[in-house]
């Protein structure tokens, strides 16, 4: 079926008695070309562009729960491409374009907002380090804007600019940066997949992966083992896990990062917003609620709820940057588990099975990463080739030394 | 979050600097391959379940303690001084 305005409007009229599911519920297949674990937002794009863009679709996509049951609902839904380092700039660049063609493409309202986002500075140092950046987007060809506090201000009026402890310099502005529904582009994705054939099967977790000879078999899941030609591993949070399963010990450590949303209020707050003294971000959701969060919690973690000093710390954070939330009753507070790697930058590579390819280490950055993360996956996965924009994101690369660390903070997991 | 240091008690998860995995502690020697390095600073077992890792109480003693606690309860079973671990 589909989606349009006209349909909107006739469904109306006619009792909205025609919808259909969005997708099929069927039951596995003994065998597939190719399986995909995990149905998060990057599995369900590979699994999307196998098919579209490689004609590849006896595929199925394996979650252990409902789709769009981990991170990729549970993540606060910035969208940007201001990445510095040559190897991530050109990746997210890629996603950014795929971003402003994907309703269209998905024929799916994933409420795509380019409102701008603005990075606010407090220093000169940091000031020094945006107009780098700035420019390392302009080179990519996207877009940077360095606003200067009274250019702040014209934007965002209502922040505290007579704070002295952490004055506002100034912001880089990236308009083309913004927010989209998170949910939707799990299920936008999902109904082109099975639309193209992809089995979407749910409740089927992955308990083991058979390896002969070096070369992957297939799977055993808890509806049975399915055969496969190649299986690709996007599992985010847990990536160690499913990669232990197949003797690998990956640069992983999994950590909790928590979010917050508040009761609707009227719009307020038109922008996506980074406080640059203090983790803390924000933006308002198209319902009305106040959506922010800040920093991880810092210790590996695999409970889905974080602990309270960085509540108390994202709320400070959020009060001394702008006072006029504090009267904002915060509705529900919630975590996910975030794949963090060494360097902070992501991988999509081959493994050394046969036929067993991996896409993980997203750190709390993965959801502006769906699109081009399934786009690459899946020409890896069809070609056998790293498709050229993610060339760098090397599973080895921590031995051979080709670190991505874009924030220079150094191998430990939970600084980036 | 609380940890019980060895030295100051019961103390609040903040007083508490994580470094990361037991990892840590097997630092490889001078001259060691490569991929002794690569494993001591990047590759973890990462369990969903009982780990060990290494905190600092920086707002405490000061001394460095290995944990071992549950990564998806939260439960906290012993926490020792790494000063005084027997090598
Ligand atoms: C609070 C929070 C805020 C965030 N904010 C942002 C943001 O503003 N911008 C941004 O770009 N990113 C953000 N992120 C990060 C982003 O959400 C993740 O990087 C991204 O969603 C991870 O990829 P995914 O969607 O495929 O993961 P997931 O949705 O977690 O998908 C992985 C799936 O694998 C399944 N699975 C696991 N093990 C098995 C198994 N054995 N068998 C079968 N299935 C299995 C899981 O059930 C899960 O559904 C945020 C994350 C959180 C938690
Ligand atoms: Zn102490």
């Amino acid at each position: 079926m589909r989606y349009s305005g006209l349909k909107v409007i006739t469904e109306g009229l006619l009792g909205n008695k025609g919808w259909t599911p969005a997708w099929r519920d069927p039951a596995p297949k003994a065998e597939y070309d190719v399986v995909i674990i995990g149905g998060g937002g990057h599995g369900l794009s590979t699994a999307y562009y196998l098919a579209k863009n490689h004609g590849i679709t006896n595929v199925a996509v394996l979650e252990k729960g409902y789709l769009g049951s981990g991170n990729i609902g549970r993540n606060t839904t910035i969208v940007r491409a201001n990445y510095f380092l040559p190897g991530n700039s050109e990746f997210y660049s890629h996603s950014m374009k795929l971003w402003e063609g994907l309703e269209a493409d998905l024929n799916y309202n994933v409420m795509h907002s380019q409102r701008g986002l603005i990075n606010l500075f407090h220093s000169d140092g940091q000031r020094d380090a945006f107009v780098r950046r700035g420019n390392a987007m302009i080179n990519q060809g996207d877009d940077a804007i360095l606003l200067d506090r009274d250019g702040v201000r014209e934007h965002l009026p209502y922040l505290d600019f007579d704070n002295t402890r952490f004055p506002i310099y100034g912001g880089l502005l990236h308009p083309r940066g913004g927010s989209a529904r998170h949910d939707a582009v799990a299920w936008g994705y999902a109904r082109g997949a099975d639309k193209r054939g992809v089995d979407l099967i749910q409740n089927c977790e992955v308990t083991g992966i058979d390896i002969d000879g070096g070369v992957v078999r297939g799977v055993q899941t808890t509806r049975g083992a399915i055969r496969a030609k190649k299986v690709g591993i996007v599992v985010a949070g847990r990536s160690s896990q499913v990669a232990a399963m197949a003797g690998m010990r990956l640069p992983i450590e999994s950590h909790v990062l928590q979010a917050f949303v508040t009761e609707g209020l009227k719009p307020v707050i038109n922008h996506v917003i980074s406080f640059g003294m203090g983790h803390f971000y924000i933006s308002q959701s198209d319902k009305g609620g106040l959506v922010f969060g800040g920093d991880l919690d810092f210790y590996a973690s695999y409970a889905a709820r974080g602990n309270l000093p960085m509540v108390e710390h994202v709320m400070e954070a959020g009060m001394t940057l702008m006072p006029m939330i504090g009267r904002a009753k915060v509705l529900r507070s919630w975590g996910g588990i975030m794949d963090m790697s060494p360097d902070g930058s992501p991988i999509i590579d081959k493994t050394h099975v046969d036929g067993l390819f991996i896409d993980c280490g997203w750190n709390y950055g993965g959801f502006k990463a769906v699109p081009a993360s399934g786009w690459c996956m899946a020409h890896l996965m069809a070609t056998g080739e790293s498709h050229e924009v993610a060339a760098k994101f090397r599973l080895d690369r921590f031995a051979t030394g080709h670190l991505l660390d874009e924030e220079g903070t150094g191998s430990q997991h939970n600084l980036h | 979050m609380r940890l019980t240091c060895p030295l100051c008690g019961d103390r609040d998860r903040r007083e508490f600097y994580y470094y990361g995995a037991e990892d840590y502690l097997h630092r490889p020697v001078e001259g060691a391959p490569v991929a002794d390095w690569d494993n001591y600073l990047h590759l973890r077992d990462n369990p969903a379940g009982v780990t060990k890792d290494l905190w600092y109480h920086e707002a405490g003693c000061s001394q460095w303690l290995l944990v071992t606690r549950n990564t998806v309860t939260h439960e906290i079973s012993a926490v020792e001084l790494v000063a005084e671990r027997k090598a």
